[in-house]
């Protein structure tokens, strides 16, 4: 028997048909199943994430003349502001209990970006009281945005904790 | 010679696939087996996906509002062909997906990677990343549950790499978040992607004469029928549109193609991209793995090359190309042998007329030649092994080395010369074989499909049939010529073809001989 050859008898067309099922039914089957779950259903989700620029290390100051003298005639600026920025520490509370501890280090060569988070936290879905806490400068020991707020999350809802400076700095939504 | 890495794991897992593809060839025949013809199949669904794409590209609604609204009311068009052709567009992405791995599969346990393969390899391997991107962003465009889900998780997932500025998950952290601008770059991914993986498959297949980019008629018709069945009885379900308020719980995932997500998120988004780099980085690096030393490559005699182009026309891997011949004649050519591209499968020998055993010089000298296994040694050990047969029924066989083990055939009156690959076999050897005093010539090789160099067997067979150039002459009796296409493991089904040739070949008279002068 040449088994290079297309076979043509009624069990080898049933073959066939069968080898074509199986391979649509593979297919089929993995594209859809098993579901995947992503949450559990009695959960909800916190995002913690923000894109602040902390403020300048250290604060702009007047050149004086003599250091005005030293450098080129077209980059005599008097006022001189150095471009690090602090890093922005951030802490969550979730009812009472330590849930982010995290500073975000300032993007750039120069260290002069912004600062990003992005966190994910599963919660159980319910009442909490969120604490969250927002340090942005490198002066003081203290925290420059604080914001305490209970909240009702339903099953699968998602809170973001975002800085928003426009409207105040942090905000829940 | 340097030992060959090859660990043994591979060879089991090889010769378990080879157990699965003669087991296929048993229900639809080599030449129409899918495992053989992986790569080819996977452009058969990249068709598919391309002409599918089109029409639903046409009736998408690119903005964040529109998206998931259109492809819904695609679904409810009447005689439901809309739906039928989004799931059409899934299920072959799904199996374009599954055949390129399973290509990749197979191509590693052959060891096809390096040499003369390692450009097809190398340009290969980002085909990988392309696929799933063009996939990935392929859900997307739908804006239901699982495009949010995943759009979210491949962000998370880049916003691990230290480029972004800000974090590409802040653009869906709201409703408001997710623009139409967005969704000009969901499209872009999902059809500028694409357009690279033609380029980038147009590359892979660059050093391939005759790349197989449809499979054989039969092959195409049942793999599409097939996909079409599924779309119709498993249509793609509805996912709900997206709301970026709540988390998508639970989702019918797309495990061919979206697998990567729960992978990220059962590890962590570090992993993944250690997980990937090193993936792609082992797959390019496979090339320079040490091998065995690559074996010498054809050689072009200048004086005896006519510049006939038959070498250029029958390489399988475009390694000859054709120059003006030096002794100056006008329109005379001469072939080259590109040694980077050159399989050293001897195809072209088999391809050239100046390798005829007829030729009536002592040292037989061909146009072209193996310099490991030349011509005129390979005339003289036939004429030698001929002359040492016993018996009224003496039979000559062509084998190669890839193929069916020639020795169990051999006996006091068989004989058998194993050739690089069957393509090498000048048609003339045939007919000197049987004026050499054979009463029946078995001509074998790798089987449809198998062919180690892809068109060896192909060629002989139309050599042999007379479809192809150099032709085996008409005046050879064929009912003393036997072709038999056997893998190595196929030696009984040889054994058969021998014992069916010997029965045909006694009750004819003896053939005439002729002096064989060269031993």
């Amino acid at each position: 028997m040449d088994r290079s050859k297309p076979r043509t008898t009624p069990l080898a067309w049933a073959g066939q048909l069968l080898l074509y099922g199986v391979f649509a039914l593979v297919i089929g089957v993995f594209s859809r199943w098993p579901e995947y779950r992503h949450l559990a259903p009695d959960q909800a989700l916190i995002k913690l994430s923000f894109t602040h620029a902390g403020k300048r290390v250290a604060e702009c100051r007047q050149l004086g003349a003599e250091e005005l003298a030293k450098l080129p005639p077209n980059m005599r600026a008097t006022m001189k502001c150095e471009r690090e920025r602090a890093p922005v520490r951030v802490e969550v509370d979730i009812d009472g209990a330590p849930a982010v501890r995290h500073v975000a280090e300032p993007s750039g060569l120069s260290k002069d970006g912004a600062s990003t988070v992005y966190q994910r936290l599963n919660v159980a879905a319910g009442e909490h009281r969120i604490a969250v806490r927002l340090k942005d400068s490198a002066a003081g020991s203290g925290f420059d945005y604080r914001r305490e707020q209970t909240v009702n999350l339903a099953p699968a809802q998602i809170l973001v904790i975002d800085f928003d400076a426009e409207k105040g700095g942090i905000t829940l939504q | 010679m340097t030992k060959d890495p090859t660990p043994a794991a591979r060879e089991v897992a090889l010769a378990l696939w080879q157990r699965g593809e003669r087991a296929l060839d048993a229900v639809s025949g080599s030449a129409l087996n899918p495992l053989r013809h992986l790569g080819a199949l996977g452009f058969l669904c990249f068709w598919l996906l391309a002409a599918s794409g089109i029409v639903l590209y046409a009736v998408l609604d690119t903005s964040v509002a529109g998206a998931y609204r259109s492809i819904a009311e695609l679904s409810r068009q009447p005689w439901y062909l809309g739906g039928w052709l989004r799931s059409l567009h899934r299920y072959a992405a799904d199996a374009f997906v599954v055949l390129m791995l399973a290509h990749l599969l197979r191509e590693w346990l052959f060891g096809r990677y390096h040499g003369f393969r390692r450009f097809s390899w190398l340009t290969g391997v980002p085909l990988l990343p392309f696929a799933f991107v063009s996939a990935i962003g392929g859900f997307w465009l739908n804006w239901d549950r699982l495009g949010q889900f995943s759009a979210i998780a491949t962000a998370e997932w880049l916003d691990a790499l230290p480029f972004f500025a800000s974090p590409l998950t802040r653009n869906f952290l709201a409703v408001a978040s997710v623009g139409d601008r967005l969704f000009s770059l969901f499209v872009f991914i999902h059809v500028g992607v694409p357009l690279l993986l033609v380029f980038g498959l147009w590359f892979h297949i660059q050093r391939l004469s005759r790349a197989e980019v449809f499979p054989p008629r039969a092959l195409s018709s049942g793999a599409t029928l097939a996909l079409l069945a599924l779309a119709l009885a498993l249509p793609v379900a509805d996912q709900g549109a997206a709301d970026l308020a709540t988390v998508p719980r639970t989702v019918a995932l797309d495990w061919w193609l979206l697998f990567v997500h729960p992978l990220m998120y059962a590890s962590s988004a570090g992993a993944l991209w250690l997980l990937v780099g090193a993936t792609l980085l082992l797959l390019f690096a496979l090339p320079w793995l040490p091998r065995p030393a690559a074996p010498a490559v054809a050689r072009v005699d200048p004086a005896h090359c006519n510049g006939c182009r038959r070498c250029f026309d029958d390489c399988p891997y475009a390694a000859i190309t054709m120059l003006p011949h030096p002794n100056g004649r006008i329109a005379r050519q001469l072939a080259r042998v590109n040694a980077d591209l050159c399989a050293s499968c001897g195809i072209c020998v088999g391809s050239c007329p100046s390798a005829t055993p007829f030729r009536g010089a002592a040292e037989l000298a061909t146009g072209i030649d193996m310099p490991q296994m030349p011509l005129n040694g390979l005339r003289q050990k036939m004429e030698s092994q001929l002359a040492a047969l016993q018996g009224d029924s003496r039979i000559v066989v062509f084998g190669c080395n890839r193929g069916a083990r020639l020795a169990a055939l051999e006996g006091a009156d068989v004989t058998s010369l194993s050739l690089i690959c069957s393509g090498m076999l000048p048609p003339s050897f045939v007919e000197y074989a049987l004026r050499g005093g054979a009463a029946g010539v078995l001509v074998t090789g790798c089987r449809e499909g198998g062919c180690e160099f892809r068109l060896g067997a192909r060629w002989t067979q139309q050599r042999l049939l007379g479809e192809r150039e150099p032709q085996l002459r008409a005046s050879v009796p064929r009912e003393r010529i036997e072709v038999a296409w056997a893998d190595a493991g196929d030696e009984p089904a040889l054994v058969e073809a021998l014992d069916a040739l010997r029965r045909r070949i006694a009750p004819l008279p003896r053939p005439a001989q002729m002096t064989l002068l060269h031993g």
